[in-house]
């Protein structure tokens, strides 16, 4: 046995530090999307939750109604949310644009109520199993842990995502118009550009970047209709702690919890569950806008 | 001004009618004898639904069926409602149910904090409270109440069952993961008890919340502890996934370390399948294939269910059957008087045989220890359990002086 | 321009112009009502009315921040839950008498509304929205976690004691008048306050902050006593509630509860006194009803919600009061 770290065994401390970057790299996937869709609509879209567990259950039904399995649930599930979202943008949310900005929040939360009140009525909330796709069973001895593929392949799948969509928006011409379009979109609509569609494709690809977020955590956390319930609430504080409008600062901050809150739960698990908040409470006293965000 | 008046005279006017269509109060000193009205409340929408659930609704109506839907002449009404696995629905549910629909007695209950707080209710009402789901012994210990009855198993014991057959085997150091919450405090305080005194140690233990999805942080420090031994102790939807994820993160595959399923049904055997649940001990107090009247029995539960009984879906039959029983020695469906009869009348059935019941409401009667069989052995569907040994009641369970009740014996 | 009713701000206008010697039938309409207050307990299940006034003043004292301050809290449910457990925990572990017991669990409450106000007054709009709601997350982790709460099980059997040595609150008709009496009291305090003239600088700061700071208030502090109130009053909802249900669970705390209270408010009616009353006595009758039929509460609601949001954002209260404001304006 190898000596300690801290007091502490490295088994347990790079085992849990492992789960948490785990645990990481779906908050930076969610809070990817609510970033992108906040950062252009201005809404803060609490309907995110469901819309992951909505990815989840499509793959999951896709896997025991029509037998599509997981890989190509992959890339569909996500359209298929996607979709969803634009119908859900085109008719309910675009109406309120105009108004104050609070009252997307209040509708995306009836949505949140309705999509997993839905799910429930029909599902039940235990969770239904997804099994694990065949070329990911099993695992690797890490020496201080063993360490199924199937959640190391979350780990890097997550990440290309995010860089993906990072140099997407930052590097790319229709990223470019993206930006341009949140600063000052009666201007870029003047240089010809279709806002209000762009802004209906932005909601669409964050709702489907939860979706993504879904089919992933499938044969994790077991299907259940409450996955996003109090998953959201922690996104929702790590795009806060990020600074809302920032990508960056949402895809950082989220794959950092993951980590502090798994070493919290070496050092002090009973915290391990609240130490988000705690650090969302300490960057609001000492720089509002966020970590990496700017005053809007 | 007008606006006001008219606001004020719409408030009053909605809040009336709204409220005359809500519910009325019931008659002071209506008496339920034209007829008996019975309440399973349980879980069946969440990790809990398939122990009990509809299952168990089907169980009291074969009870009641047997005495052909009336007694004592009056007709027999059976309904059923979902607790959520919230104390404060469950709570409210029996309260109003009680208050103003007239039920007598409510059965099943699973979820050891809401049985707590439906025991309260049904304590303070006098109304009998048949608990099958549940397994905190505090039922029947410092919770106690004189119209309460704990039938198929309790927390006490499983700990006698499979804590000591574990450390028999050799599982002489043990780590909980324990549901945070009274029945997994209770399951894992009853446990550790037994295997100390079977000569083991507890090594340590982690709470891990009702319901949790994911179970690899718990795991991990199971594993980092080294316990030869660990034990879970919750049920339903969460054994299940922490069976899945402990093959999962490979906690078996080094033979060093075992799962001790402190509390497992036969819904999730079938839910695992023999080949991730094969070779698990567990404690029962019912196994469809005991003897040729479980067999009769449970054909029957199938034929109409469609799965074969757990031990609380076969309890709530077993004590629905006694309860009406007792209705017809007594004469009345008044609560204290029918528990009195209860008591007196040994209990007789598929379910138990000579099985008897204690002053705190405990149903005594034989459990068995038993193994998963594997695939290879098993013979065919719900042919899952190897019985190994029949605990006799007096050993599995608490005397009337260690329970802590504090009613008159 | 922040969340609030389009016609409260004349309505109360009127109001303040032509206080207590208004007209007598808007008095004999208060009357009215509070006699049937009075009588309902002879006709329905008292239980199910206490529920009613509790969360009616749940949704006032939430309706007092929005409505009248225009600072949305998605996280009430920590001041009401709280405010529960610790009175729920006086009483039975500490032996309170249930007075005692409320007031400890409103002051609570207050303590809470200090420390969370003054983290989440920095910011506004969507930003104090989703700081509320994340600080009320960790109260639910906190009440999950702390031994005296019992986490999943709740703090159970609480006495209904004896109230000031004299009333058996095991009595319905007792219960039911002391509720009835603290939903007045609450519901006066939320009256007086909006007829005051921190009322007034209220209403002022929500107009127009920039406007108000230049005319030399201190927003912050206004804005942080109206948060404070509006805790204390939803803790001494939740106190009442603890003692009525016997029960201090993990449904108090939870953000599902800061969203019911929000979808009372908005479907009663924002920035009136009386809609936050109409539309809780609305949505505990709904959720009754709907208990017993097959349907999914959530969908309902949520399809109420996102109605409201769209076509009916005054609210019932709201509704009624622009039609006849614009009427006695114009006639």
């Amino acid at each position: 046995m190898m000596g300690t770290i801290f007091g502490i065994p490295p088994q347990a401390l790079f085992g849990q530090l492992l789960l948490g970057l785990i645990n990481g790299s779906f908050y930076a996937l969610l809070s990817l999307g609510l970033a992108v869709i906040f950062g252009m609509l201005n809404v803060i879209n609490f309907a995110h939750g469901a819309l992951y567990m909505m990815g989840a259950f499509v793959a999951w039904l896709m896997l025991t109604q029509l037998g599509i399995g997981y890989w190509l649930a992959l890339p569909l599930a996500p359209v298929v949310v996607g979709l969803f979202g634009v119908l859900l943008e085109r008719t309910l949310l675009s109406r309120l644009y105009k108004l104050d900005h609070l009252y997307g929040l209040l509708l995306t939360f009836g949505l949140a109520l309705i999509v997993e009140g839905a799910f429930r009525h029909q599902y039940g909330v235990s969770g239904q199993p997804y099994p694990i796709p065949d070329a990911l069973k099993g695992g690797q001895n890490l020496g201080f842990m063993f360490l199924p593929n199937y959640r190391g392949w979350v780990v890097v799948a997550s990440l290309v995502v995010c860089i993906s969509t990072w140099i997407a928006i930052e590097k790319t011409k229709l990223g470019a118009y993206l930006r341009a379009a949140t600063e000052n979109p009666v201007l870029v609509q003047a240089f010809g550009i279709n806002v209000p569609r762009m802004i209906t494709l932005t909601y669409a690809f964050g709702v489907a970047l939860a979706g993504l977020a879904g089919v992933l955590a499938a044969p994790i956390y077991q299907v259940s209709p409450l996955m996003g319930s109090n998953l959201i609430i922690v996104v929702f504080a790590v795009v806060v702690i990020g600074g809302m409008g920032s990508i960056l600062g949402a895809v950082l901050t989220g794959y950092g919890l993951g980590l502090l809150e798994g070493l919290t739960k070496v050092f002090y698990p009973e915290a391990s569950n609240i130490v988000v908040f705690v650090i969302m409470a300490v960057v609001l006293m000492i720089k509002p806008a966020g970590l990496f965000g700017r005053e809007r | 001004m007008i606006a006001r008046l008219l606001t004020g005279a719409a408030l009053a006017a909605l809040t009336i009618g709204v409220m005359s269509t809500g519910p009325a109060m019931a008659q002071q000193g209506k008496l339920s004898g034209d007829m008996v009205k019975i309440g399973v409340l349980n879980d069946r929408s969440g990790l809990y639904a398939d122990l009990g659930g509809e299952g168990s609704v089907i169980a009291a109506r074969m009870a009641a069926e047997e005495f052909g839907n009336k007694i004592l002449g009056k007709p027999i009404e059976i309904i059923a409602a979902d607790h959520q696995n919230k104390p404060d629905i469950g709570a409210n549910l029996a309260r109003q149910w009680i208050d103003q629909d007239g039920v007598d007695v409510i059965v099943d209950v699973p979820n050891s904090g809401v049985a707590l707080a439906v025991q309260e209710v049904t304590k303070e009402k006098k109304k009998i409270f048949l608990m099958e789901g549940p397994a905190t012994s505090r039922l029947t210990g410092d919770a106690c109440s004189p119209t309460g009855f704990h039938w198929p198993y309790d927390t006490h014991a499983l700990a006698v069952g499979t804590g000591q057959a574990m450390v028999k085997e050799g599982g002489d150091s043990w780590f909980f993961i324990t549901a945070d919450y009274a029945f997994g405090h209770q399951l894992e305080a009853d446990t550790s008890v037994e295997v100390k005194k079977a000569g083991g140690k507890v090594v340590g233990s982690v709470k891990a919340p009702l319901n949790s999805a994911d179970f690899s942080s718990f795991l991990l420090q199971a594993q980092a502890s080294g316990a030869k031994i660990v034990g879970l102790a919750n049920a339903g939807g969460d054994t299940i996934t922490s069976i899945k994820q402990a093959s999962e993160f490979g906690l078996t595959q080094s033979g060093q370390q075992k799962l001790a399923g402190l509390l497992i049904f036969l819904s999730d055997v079938h839910a695992l399948g023999l080949q991730v649940a094969q070779d698990l001990v567990l404690t029962t107090g019912f196994y469809w294939d005991r003897d040729d009247e479980s067999r009769a029995w449970s054909k029957k539960f199938f034929d109409r269910y469609g799965k074969m009984p757990t031990m609380v879906q076969a309890g709530s039959y077993s004590a629905v059957r006694h309860y009406l029983k007792a209705i017809e020695a007594a004469g009345t469906d008044d609560g204290p008087a029918v528990a009195a009869k209860m008591k007196e009348m040994p209990v007789n059935d598929m379910f138990a045989k000579n099985g008897t019941i204690l002053p705190n409401g405990r149903m005594v009667h034989d459990m068995y220890l038993a193994r998963v069989k594997k695939p290879s052995e098993s013979k065919g569907a719900w042919d899952y359990y190897q019985i190994l040994r029949t605990i006799p009641g007096k050993e599995a369970f608490a005397s009337f002086e260690e329970s802590g009740c504090k009613l008159p014996k | 321009m922040g969340i609030h009713s389009q016609s409260s701000g004349r309505a109360s206008a009127q109001a303040a112009q032509a206080p207590a010697g208004g007209p007598t039938l808007a008095r004999v309409g208060a009357l009215a009502v509070l006699a049937a207050l009075l009588a309902m307990p002879f006709l329905l299940y008292p239980v199910f009315l206490m529920k009613v006034l509790c969360f009616a003043l749940f949704a006032c004292a939430f309706n007092l921040l929005i409505g009248f301050g225009g600072l949305l809290s998605f996280g009430h449910a920590a001041f009401f839950g709280s405010a529960a457990y610790v009175t729920a925990h006086t009483v039975k572990v500490w032996g309170f008498s249930p007075e005692l017991g409320i007031l400890m669990g409103t002051a609570a409450s207050a303590f809470l509304g200090i420390l969370f106000g003054s983290i989440a007054i920095r910011r506004q709009g969507i930003y104090f929205a989703m700081i509320t709601l994340a600080l009320s997350q960790m109260v639910f982790f906190l009440a999950l976690q702390l031994p005296f709460t019992h986490g999943e099980d709740g703090i159970q059997a609480v006495p209904r004691g004896v109230l000031f040595g004299v009333f058996d609150l095991n009595n319905p008709l007792a219960m039911y008048y002391t509720v009835l009496g603290v939903f007045l009291i609450g519901f006066a305090i939320i009256w007086r306050t909006v007829h005051s003239p921190f009322g007034q600088v209220l209403k002022a700061i929500r107009e127009n902050e920039p406007r108000a700071i230049s005319l030399g208030y201190r927003t912050e502090r206004y804005k942080l006593m109206a948060f404070v109130l509006s805790a204390t009053l939803a803790g001494l909802a939740g106190g009442t509630k603890a003692i009525v249900f016997q029960l201090a669970t993990l449904t108090d705390v939870t953000w599902q509860m800061s969203g019911e209270v929000v979808l009372m408010t908005l479907l009663g009616g924002m920035g009136t006194l009386t809609g936050p009353v109409i539309g809780a006595a609305l949505v505990v009758t709904l959720e009754n009803y709907l208990a017993a039929t097959s349907l999914p509460v959530p969908v309902v609601i949520g399809c109420i919600f996102v109605a409201c949001v769209l076509v009916f954002r005054r609210g019932i209260a709201g509704e009624i009061q622009a039609r006849f404001g614009k009427q006695s304006r114009s006639g």
